[in-house]
């Protein structure tokens, strides 16, 4: 009974230091900066939805489109992909959709298949909807384009 | 048994003795709204969505679904509850759709979906009744909300947009003809054509 009251009043005890803010050391500045480690702070509100946004240039040759449209409620999963609704071989001329790349049909012997096969099948883990999210880090990215006209332009300055 | 009926049905044809024809005649109006009114409450209480959820197989299947999307949540507010899809808002129609509802008494009595894995198993089935239910009734229930007569095209996505001004204008397809599993999820549409 005794072991039991320490436990429960250090445990107490604990749980109020963590929560006073003057004792709680500052949470490492993640993607999510300020707070301190005992401190739950809100979630930073959703991005915008993507209305009528264009399509945008891919900034390297093997990069996966962002997605220039809303994908909210599709279904993709066992029963049904709702992106192959338009993107699959058959409906996109119909749809005047871009039909999903040749890739999507290679099976991991590189042998095309007829219909997408079941390692590209899920859109959303390469493909995801462009947002007005600002940037959570700080970035140097450059497309390969902009590397490439550096250099030339860094080339000739020499 | 017989004599019984005569007894009954010599007392009908019988003019009163005791009550006039004014006290009938009332007491017969009031007994009528007492009755058609009760008749519809519970009409409407039977389309309330807290009454279709009351059975723990609708609640846990297709309104968990139904949750996450536009129909139930959106910018305005504005939502559809179950029966603002499954039960056509005039009296004819409404009323005929609670006859054939009946039949959704004997599933729940006899536990045909008390199951994810016996709804999942049945989706298909389920999905395609409706799908027949709203084809055959041009969208009845989709039009309660979505006037026709007050789409503008031009603020349409333009694929929507071209089809909504050929196929739907020309009664060629329905609303339910495109817009499968807007509200809940997918069966497996091997063979459907969309």
């Amino acid at each position: 009974m005794r072991l039991l009251i320490l436990l429960l009043t250090s445990s107490l005890a604990l749980a109020a230091f963590a929560q006073s803010d003057g004792l709680s050391p500052s949470a490492p500045d993640g993607l999510r900066k300020g707070g301190t480690v005992g401190q739950d702070l809100p979630a930073p509100p959703i991005a915008g939805d993507p209305r009528s946004v264009k399509r945008e240039v891919r900034s390297y040759p093997e990069q996966p489109p962002v997605i220039p449209h809303t994908i909210r409620d599709y279904q993709v999963d066992k029963n049904f992909n709702r992106c192959l609704d338009c993107h699959s071989r058959e409906s996109a001329v119909r749809a005047g959709a871009p039909m999903v790349s040749v890739t999507h049909f290679m099976d991991r012997h590189f042998q095309v298949r007829a219909e997408v096969t079941p390692g590209r099948y899920f859109c959303t883990q390469c493909h995801v909807p462009q947002t007005d999210a600002e940037d959570l880090v700080d970035s140097n990215f450059k497309a390969v384009d902009q590397v490439i006209r550096d250099s030339v332009a860094g080339g000739r300055n020499d | 048994m017989i004599k019984w009926l005569k007894f009954y049905w010599s007392l009908l044809r019988k003019p009163s003795v005791h009550y006039s024809i004014g006290f009938l005649t009332l007491s017969g109006f009031i007994a009528g709204i007492i009755f058609w009114g009760g008749f519809n409450t519970a009409l409407e209480v039977t389309n309330t969505e807290a009454f279709c959820i009351g059975c723990h197989e609708m609640q846990s299947n297709p309104y968990e679904e139904l949750k996450n999307t536009v129909h139930y949540t959106n910018r305005s507010g504005v939502r559809a509850e179950c029966s603002d899809c499954h039960v056509p808002h005039g009296w004819t129609h409404k009323v005929a759709r609670k006859m054939e509802a009946s039949k959704e008494v004997w599933g729940w009595v006899f536990g045909s979906i008390n199951t994810p894995e016996k709804y999942e198993a049945k989706r298909r089935e389920l999905a395609e009744r409706e799908w027949k239910r709203l084809k055959a009734n041009d969208s009845l229930e989709c039009r309660n909300c979505h006037e026709f007569d007050s789409m503008d095209f031009t603020l349409q996505d333009p694929r929507a947009a071209q089809a909504h001004s050929t196929a739907l204008v020309s009664s060629e397809q329905t609303c339910i003809d495109c817009h499968k599993g807007i509200a809940h999820k997918l069966p497996d549409m091997t063979g459907v054509h969309r």
